[in-house]
């Protein structure tokens, strides 16, 4: 049996949704009979790679760098699953919209520095006007809420898209959850 | 020759989103490098405004790898507020929680994160350096660690309701009690915990001679080091006060009450980076740099408490012949001393009648318009400054992060990595992951460090003085 080939991203998340994933404990290891894993935080690859089978996206869009990579995600993969809150409402990452990026970078770094106050412009990427959930930018094919998504709903969703069966996500989580 | 910068992007196998660039001048010399933390989140803004009862559940959203860290000292912020002591039975079931996360995050950057260089190699091939591969080429060692997560993970479930962002520690002290049967239950897997944990502390033991170099290497310089300290010197992560110790091993400064932080760090911004600097004031920027964390505490604390930790300890110290170990790679060492502590610790803290009683909880309401609350998370000392009105409004949010406190040691780190292995000539995979694996001895929380993360991309790029990139090269 061919594996599935699996990418895995957290953009701007507590990272709360990839523990959640290593919390399926030593279900990973049944996982791992079926899936490769070809991207991800946990695994030394630089480069977002070609025909990705299945892509899992923790956390919301707020950067121009954020922006840039989901679309290459979506070009380079079949599948593109969000996982928790962040990713598929905002959350808590889009709370700072209710002040906008602007007054929150003066918050941290003119505010509450004692030395050097500026923003921080050279190397890092730019925020964006508004953090967005991920749909806003790209199609996403499958939601799966909670915050963080709980172990147990992450592992019925992998094992039926392994197995080509049908699960009721609303048993499995909810968001907020 | 130009100069020329080395980017490695994104940093992997570390908790959170970072680059590196290493400057090469005109000479062909790495002459600086660099961590960039690349993305930032402003909890400190958007929790002004919001009712003092969310902060607990909203801080613990700056990170799902020590939400435990930020509810522990969210909560001890606010029993400042309210003016309240919460009762022994419901300090000593934070003290667990805190201890079980320390656990699991502990066993996350040793097994799942950092081990597959010391099982294979700084050098080995880069599709091999990971947890899936070592499921297959060391399954006991893989199932080990996820077995030793999920147990810490597991506690936190139990005492606190939800193993990630949990709802059980609450102002004036913990929601419920703890179950006779939860207690044995957890009691009944402390050996076979402790029996991992020290197989871990061997492993690493006979592999150390392997990596001399990188001993030498990924940060061995001298610095100050902050760790929260209780009267006696015993090692602890959730009370006592502030102490700076030099490269020498003389304190500086002890004693320190948390709410006065602010007299002794400073902190400054990078304009390269969302993560600011914080630095001992006294000393000044940059010369007030320090570390926290897993080092930092053991070497302060004079001893653990606990007897099998104590014993590993006197094997620590003895590293640093009477003055402070001042070797990043270390860090690992300190950790897994560490992971044997916390399990001694909570095994101890179970066993206490105290800790079971059912008066887990103090209430009051809105007594002061500040609390500071500060507590060790498994990166290091963490702070949390909230100001309220007296309907319990936040007006201001300070955050000072674990991770955050080791910013500049972790540039000075990456720059003697990189000028001791990278070769300008002859750019390899195995330099560029000695120069990412200094960074995994911090075991940082990016995620936390600038209350965000972020980031992605690719390969290695070479860019000329004005940024402009001039080659690329796929990392292999
Ligand atoms: S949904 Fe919750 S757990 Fe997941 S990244 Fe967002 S805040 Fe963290």
């Amino acid at each position: 049996m061919k594996k599935i080939r699996l990418g895995t991203i957290w953009l701007d998340g507590c990272s709360g949704c990839h523990m959640s994933f290593l919390d399926m404990d030593e279900r990973l290891i049944e996982i791992a009979e079926y899936v490769d894993v070809v991207y991800s935080p946990y695994v030394d690859m630089k480069e977002f790679p070609e025909s990705v089978d299945l892509t899992i996206v923790e956390g919301a869009l707020s950067t121009d760098h954020d922006l840039r990579i989901i679309k290459k995600i979506r070009e380079n993969s079949k599948l593109i699953l969000a996982l928790g809150d962040c990713a598929i409402t905002g959350n808590v990452s889009a709370m700072k919209n209710l002040y906008g990026s602007e007054a929150v970078l003066q918050r941290g770094y003119f505010e509450l520095a004692d030395l050097n106050q500026k923003y921080p412009s050279k190397v890092v990427p730019t925020l964006l006007e508004s953090v967005i959930p991920l749909h806003e930018a790209v199609k996403v094919d499958y939601f799966l809420p909670g915050c963080p998504t709980p172990a147990d709903a992450i592992y019925e969703m992998l094992k039926s898209l392994i197995e080509g069966t049908e699960i009721k996500i609303h048993e499995l989580t909810r968001f907020g959850k | 020759m130009q100069n020329r910068t080395i980017v490695i992007d994104p940093v992997t196998r570390i908790e959170g989103h970072a680059k590196i660039t290493i400057d090469i001048d005109k000479s062909d010399k790495v002459k600086d490098a660099k961590i960039h933390v690349t993305q930032y989140r402003g909890f400190e803004k958007f929790c002004e405004g919001r009712m003092y009862t969310e902060m607990p559940a909203l801080t613990a959203r700056t990170c799902g790898i020590c939400p435990v860290s930020h509810v522990i000292s969210a909560t001890k912020a606010i029993d400042e507020i309210l003016g309240v002591t919460p009762p022994k039975a419901g300090t000593n079931i934070r003290k667990i929680v805190n201890l079980a996360q320390l656990l699991q995050s502990h066993t996350l950057n040793f097994y799942h994160l950092s081990s597959p260089d010391f099982i294979y190699g700084f050098d080995a091939p880069k599709e091999d350096r990971n947890i899936f591969k070592m499921m297959q080429t060391h399954p006991e060692m893989a199932r080990d660690g996820i077995n030793l997560r999920a147990f810490g993970q597991k506690i936190i479930e139990d005492l606190a309701g939800k193993r990630i962002h949990p709802t059980g520690i609450i102002p004036g002290g913990a929601a419920h009690k703890i179950d006779e049967s939860t207690k044995e239950a957890i009691l009944e897997q402390i050996p076979a915990m402790l029996k991992i944990a020290q197989s871990a502390l061997e492993f690493f033991r006979d592999n150390l001679h392997k990596f001399q170099e990188e001993i030498d290497y990924l940060g061995a310089f001298p610095s100050l080091f902050m760790a929260l300290t209780n009267k006696e010197g015993t090692l602890e992560h959730y009370d006592g006060k502030l102490c700076f110790m030099d490269s020498e091993g003389n304190i500086l400064k002890d004693r320190i009450e948390p709410r006065d932080y602010k007299e002794f760090i400073g902190e400054t911004v990078e304009e390269d980076s969302y993560l600011k600097s914080p630095y001992y004031k006294p000393l000044g920027y940059p010369q007030g740099m320090y570390r926290v964390g897993a080092l930092a505490r053991l070497n302060i604390a004079k001893t653990c408490g606990t007897p099998l930790a104590d014993k590993e300890l006197k094997k620590f110290k003895a590293l640093g012949a009477g003055k402070p170990v001042l070797n990043t790679f270390y860090y690992h060492y300190a950790r897994l001393i560490e992971m044997v502590y916390a399990l001694e610790k909570i095994e101890e803290l179970l066993k206490s009648d105290e800790t079971m009683s059912a008066n887990v909880r103090s209430t009051s309401t809105v007594s002061y318009d500040k609390g500071v609350g500060c507590s060790e998370a498994p990166r290091g000392t963490l702070f949390h400054e909230y100001h309220v009105t007296k309907d319990g409004i936040i007006t201001a949010v300070n955050l000072i992060i674990a991770t955050g406190n080791n910013n500049l040691a972790m540039n000075a780190g990456v720059k003697q990595v990189a000028q001791k292995f990278v070769d300008t000539k002859n750019i390899t995979d195995g330099a560029l992951n000695r120069v990412e694996a200094v960074i995994r001895c911090f075991d940082p929380c990016l995620s936390c460090s600038t209350h965000a993360l972020g980031i992605v991309s690719s390969k290695i790029e070479i860019r000329d003085h004005n940024k402009k990139i001039i080659r690329v090269i796929e990392r292999s």
